[in-house]
């Protein structure tokens, strides 16, 4: 097997002179300068023209004036994982030089003209936006007219790009959804520029979009948006959150979605209720999933924190609840607008005292949207609380996806008797069927056999309290086995396994995206691993086939202390001197050269490889 | 011979006894005992079917109180300080149930403090008893936020912080309908409790309720020996089933205040302390004011008014409790998610 050394992989910028959609662009705006709209405009249109498409938002924790910027990525075969940039819209004076530096030569640079000091580059081609002079005869004023003066480099980006103004003009009305003053306020500059770039700016660089038919049945969608969706379909009733970046977007969806969809007679089929703060949050959550309800919340890192004490409370009373943590980097308040997997180890066992709950990890919107329905099932099913692990990427960024599955089977309420159904001398915490999943019965039945009190103090299998050290193993090894029971609810990995591959690759949730990427560039090279993508914890048996069926195990995952190693090492202690780490987590999505570079040495441990300064190997 | 009163069934078809829970475990004569007593006694008296009801709790000795008291109904044991939302996110859930939440000075003006406070803002419809001793009982003896400046206990000292007045936060945080009681004043700890259990939002009664084992000397605010000494009432309280006429005993019309609740039911406040006008939000905290520096327990309904809609009201919830509405109206159409996608 030959293995290229990381150092041998091309730079991004070389390659054919011509680059038609396949490149990377950046847009440098301030926070707070309404530049989202130039920036999802362009990538909609690009979308439109039928070239695959990816944006990621990378943005300061602040309301105004702090750098952002906008990755658009155009990839003709599909690629949607971060890439360096090539293209540098360069509109925030604060990041101009910055900005500048960051493109490789043979790229481009897009200035505001305007803006004094410009950098000079003679080995990248660079075009000067007028944006005053296009600005002239705009009668907006203030902080509209900045807003407005966005839409330049919209005009200008894609004309040069080779995006018909037709095109452009329809996503910018897609974008502001049929809102036509918007639209009529701000497609005149769209248009002037555009007009503007066509008679002034002389094409010098080679890249550009050319229609294609690869997005025709797709969508344009952010993750939080999909799994609001999800959770929607899947008969979500009660929402209990305290705000916080990046879940808040998720539970504005979700009343969106609940609005549109689940009104009867005037009358909400549903309650949404902001609470104190995230303690709140999640003991209004125990209370109505105890009372029969599909409730949820979403959150981040520090709201889980909070939310450790219920937790708890709901692993041992045994009520059902979803908990959707779009992950921040943590530890502590750590980088609240930028993406990680750090929460995992903490989520998977949340709680003091013995414990561990089902975490789920979607990978794409079209996975985001299937949990959102399933978490309830297993919730119900399992009487427990679900955590649904994703992240800011999937979560607020936007994504192309297939469209939705209706969900393919009726909802799972688990074991729930009502009325006549419950037997006389119920008893709550019952092993009844040998899974360890009980019967519960529900607030409000009117028959008094089924009446319980539930509690997070020791209790016998009644739900009667108990001190006695018999009853408190039982329940606790109980609880065990339902654990197993729950290996078999979630959802199950996802296995490319390839024949003779000594390697295997362990990841889960958005790095797959990179993962992809490396893999089919690596295998052009015939270097090939086989790839599991764990959609849930607990494991099950794939898992541990997977790993005895290779020599060596790389689990990759964004964070430091190489979590979800560290638990499949935990529960497979046969295994573990063979489960290598790769954990590695600035804050930014991986790129596929970053994973290449990764995986050098464990696709070949005999190459001399000095390892990528901040990638760990805890092997 | 007639049948003692307790085993003629009530308009539910059930006895006293029925409205039992397990034999307490907290201290003889711990004034909790007599509260859950009542507690029994006004279901009983009512006719309230077990199933229409959950109890509620945080953690303490008041908090395990739930479990001696109506058997057949569901309940839920919370963690401490942290009834309230588990509480909020039932009653959402079912707005067909009615609530009975049990606390105490500790879980609720202390670590409880916020979610107290803001589920009187929410106006969720239910009882919240707050049983208040002025200690830590279950971690034997420590000063809890409600014991008065200058307190001697055993164990912790001198006191040298201010109280907490839990009918003073309750005002302040918008509350509807807020008592306060004494254990040892039975019959008006029951009708303060029928008007509460009748109330459409937060109802709030702080029940002075002494601790035998660590706060109950003779000098202690909380104590039974201080509470008959220095009760206050400010009013004779009386609560009347819909229907039922008013008789007014040994009061004049004139001094009567008749309250009509929501459900048709009424309170008449036969007036005692001259002056007092239970609907003036900030006379209430006034009164309060001068109370604690009386060194008086004043009982009875302090505040009174039910114009602030109840967070069933506030959320628009229907008829249907969200728990009951079938499947049908919890997953929307295939069509329907056809056209969400069509817009993306």
């Amino acid at each position: 097997m030959t293995v290229p050394h990381p150092d041998a992989a091309p730079p991004p910028s070389a390659g054919p002179t011509s680059r038609v959609s396949d490149f990377s662009l950046m847009v440098g705006t301030a926070n707070g300068t309404g530049s989202q709209t130039a920036n999802t405009t362009l990538l909609r249109a690009i979308f439109n023209m039928g070239v695959p498409v990816h944006g990621k938002n990378v943005f300061p924790s602040n309301i105004q004036g702090l750098p952002t910027w906008f990755h658009i990525r155009a990839s003709a075969e599909g690629w949607i994982a971060r890439q360096a940039p090539e293209i540098a819209v360069a509109f925030n004076p604060a990041t101009l030089h910055q900005d500048a530096e960051t493109i490789p030569p043979g790229g481009v640079l897009i200035l505001n003209g305007d803006l004094a000091g410009a950098p000079q580059r003679d080995d990248v081609t660079t075009y000067s936006i007028p944006v005053k002079e296009l600005m002239a005869d705009v009668e907006a004023t203030g902080k509209i007219k900045d807003y407005l003066a966005n839409m330049t480099y919209l005009g200008v980006v894609s004309q040069l790009l080779g995006i018909p103004l037709d095109v452009v003009r329809t996503a910018l009305e897609q974008q502001f959804g049929g809102r036509q003053k918007l639209v009529d306020a701000n497609y005149p500059v769209v248009e002037k520029a555009w007009q503007w770039s066509e008679a002034n700016l002389e094409k010098a660089d080679p890249y550009r979009i050319e229609r294609m038919d690869a997005t025709h049945d797709l969508m344009l969608i952010t993750g939080n948006d999909a799994a609001a969706l999800g959770s929607v379909f899947g008969g979500v009733t009660f929402v209990s959150w305290y705000p916080i970046t990046p879940s808040t977007s998720l539970v504005d969806a979700v009343k969106t979605h609940l609005s549109d969809l689940r009104v009867h007679d005037g009358k909400p089929d549903w309650s949404i209720i902001q609470a104190e703060d995230e303690l709140a949050a999640i003991g209004m959550l125990i209370g109505a999933g105890w009372a029969g309800a599909r409730a949820m919340t979403a959150t981040s890192g520090p709201g889980i924190s909070l939310m450790a004490e219920f937790t708890g409370l709901g692993y041992f009373a045994e009520v059902p609840a979803v908990i959707w943590d779009v992950q921040r980097v943590g530890p502590s308040t750590g980088l609240p607008t930028r993406t990680g997997q750090g929460d995992v180890s903490f989520a998977y066992t949340l709680g003091h005292g013995d414990g561990r709950h089902p975490v789920l990890f979607p990978s794409t919107a079209e996975e985001a949207f299937e949990f959102g329905w399933k978490a309830f099932d297993v919730a119900e099913q399992a009487q427990t609380p679900v955590f649904v692990l994703t992240d800011l990427d999937l979560g607020m960024n936007t994504w192309m996806s297939t469209r939705f599955d209706y969900p393919g089977e009726p909802m799972k309420r688990g074991k729930v008797l009502h009325g006549d159904d419950i037997p006389e001398g119920f008893g709550r915490y019952r092993d009844v069927d040998g899974d360890g999943i009980p019967y519960r019965t529900l607030p409000g039945d009117p028959n008094p056999e089924g009446a319980w009190f539930a509690r997070g103090t020791g209790h016998d299998e009644d739900a009667k309290y108990s001190e006695r050290a018999d009853d408190w193993i039982a329940n606790t090894t109980r609880l065990a086995k339902k654990f197993d029971t729950i290996r078999t609810l979630v959802p199950a990995p996802s296995i490319d396994q390839v024949d003779d591959a000594e390697l295997g690759v362990i990841c889960f949730g958005t790095t797959i995206h990179a993962i992809e990427e490396a893999r089919a560039h690596l295998a052009k090279q015939d270097a090939r691993f086989s790839l599991l993508r764990l959609r849930a914890l607990p494991i099950n048996d794939e898992v541990e086939r997977f790993i005895e069926q290779h020599d060596r195990i790389a689990v990759i995952e964004m964070n430091r202390d190489a979590q979800v190693a560290g638990i499949l090492r935990a529960e497979l202690p046969q295994y573990a001197a063979k489960i290598a780490s790769i954990a590695h987590l600035d804050g930014l999505p991986y790129t596929r050269d970053q994973i290449r570079a990764w995986l050098a040495p464990h696709l070949d441990p005999s190459l001399a490889y000095e390892g990528d300064p901040v990638a760990r190997e805890t092997a | 011979m007639t049948r003692p009163a307790a085993l003629i069934p009530n308009a539910a078809g059930l006895t006293k006894s029925d409205y039992q829970g397990a034999p307490s475990t907290l201290c003889k004569g711990c004034g909790h005992n007599s509260v859950a007593n009542q507690i029994i006694q006004v279901a009983f008296e009512l006719g309230l079917k077990p199933e229409d009801l959950i109890k509620l709790s945080g953690i303490g000795c008041s908090s395990k109180s739930p479990t001696y008291f109506l058997g057949m109904s569901h309940g839920f044991n919370a963690l401490h300080g942290r009834m309230p939302s588990v509480a909020t996110g039932a009653l959402t859930a079912n707005h067909k149930l009615r609530g009975l939440a049990v606390s105490g000075d500790g879980d609720s003006g202390s670590i409880g403090l916020g979610q107290f406070k803001h589920v009187i803002r929410r106006n969720l419809r239910m009882v919240y008893l707050i049983e208040n001793n002025g200690v830590y009982g279950l971690t034997k003896g420590q000063f809890s936020p409600t014991a008065e400046d200058g307190l001697k206990l055993k164990y912790a000292g001198t006191n040298p912080f201010p109280p907490v007045d839990m009918c003073a936060e309750a005002l302040i945080s918008g509350a509807g309908f807020v008592a306060r009681a004494f254990a040892g004043d039975a019959k008006q700890l029951r009708e303060l409790l029928k008007a509460a259990l009748a109330y459409h939002g937060t109802a709030v009664i702080d029940i002075v309720s002494p601790c035998v084992a660590f706060n109950n000397d003779d000098d202690s605010q909380h104590s039974y020996a201080y509470g008959r000494a220095n009760e206050v009432p400010l009013e004779d309280i009386g609560w009347v089933p819909p229907r039922e006429d008013i008789t007014l005993d040994d009061h004049e019309p004139g001094e009567t205040r008749i309250i009509e609740l929501h459900d048709g039911s009424r309170i008449a406040l036969a007036k005692i302390e001259e002056g007092y006008d239970p609907s003036d939000r900030s006379a209430a905290l006034t009164r309060i004011g001068r109370a604690e520096a009386n060194g008086e327990v004043i009982t009875g309904l302090l505040y009174y008014e039910d114009a602030r809609p109840n967070l069933t009201d506030s959320l628009g919830l229907g008829d249907t409790a969200l728990v009951d509405l079938p499947e049908e109206r919890l997953r929307p159409s295939r069509e329907a998610l056809e056209r969400v996608m069509d817009r993306h």
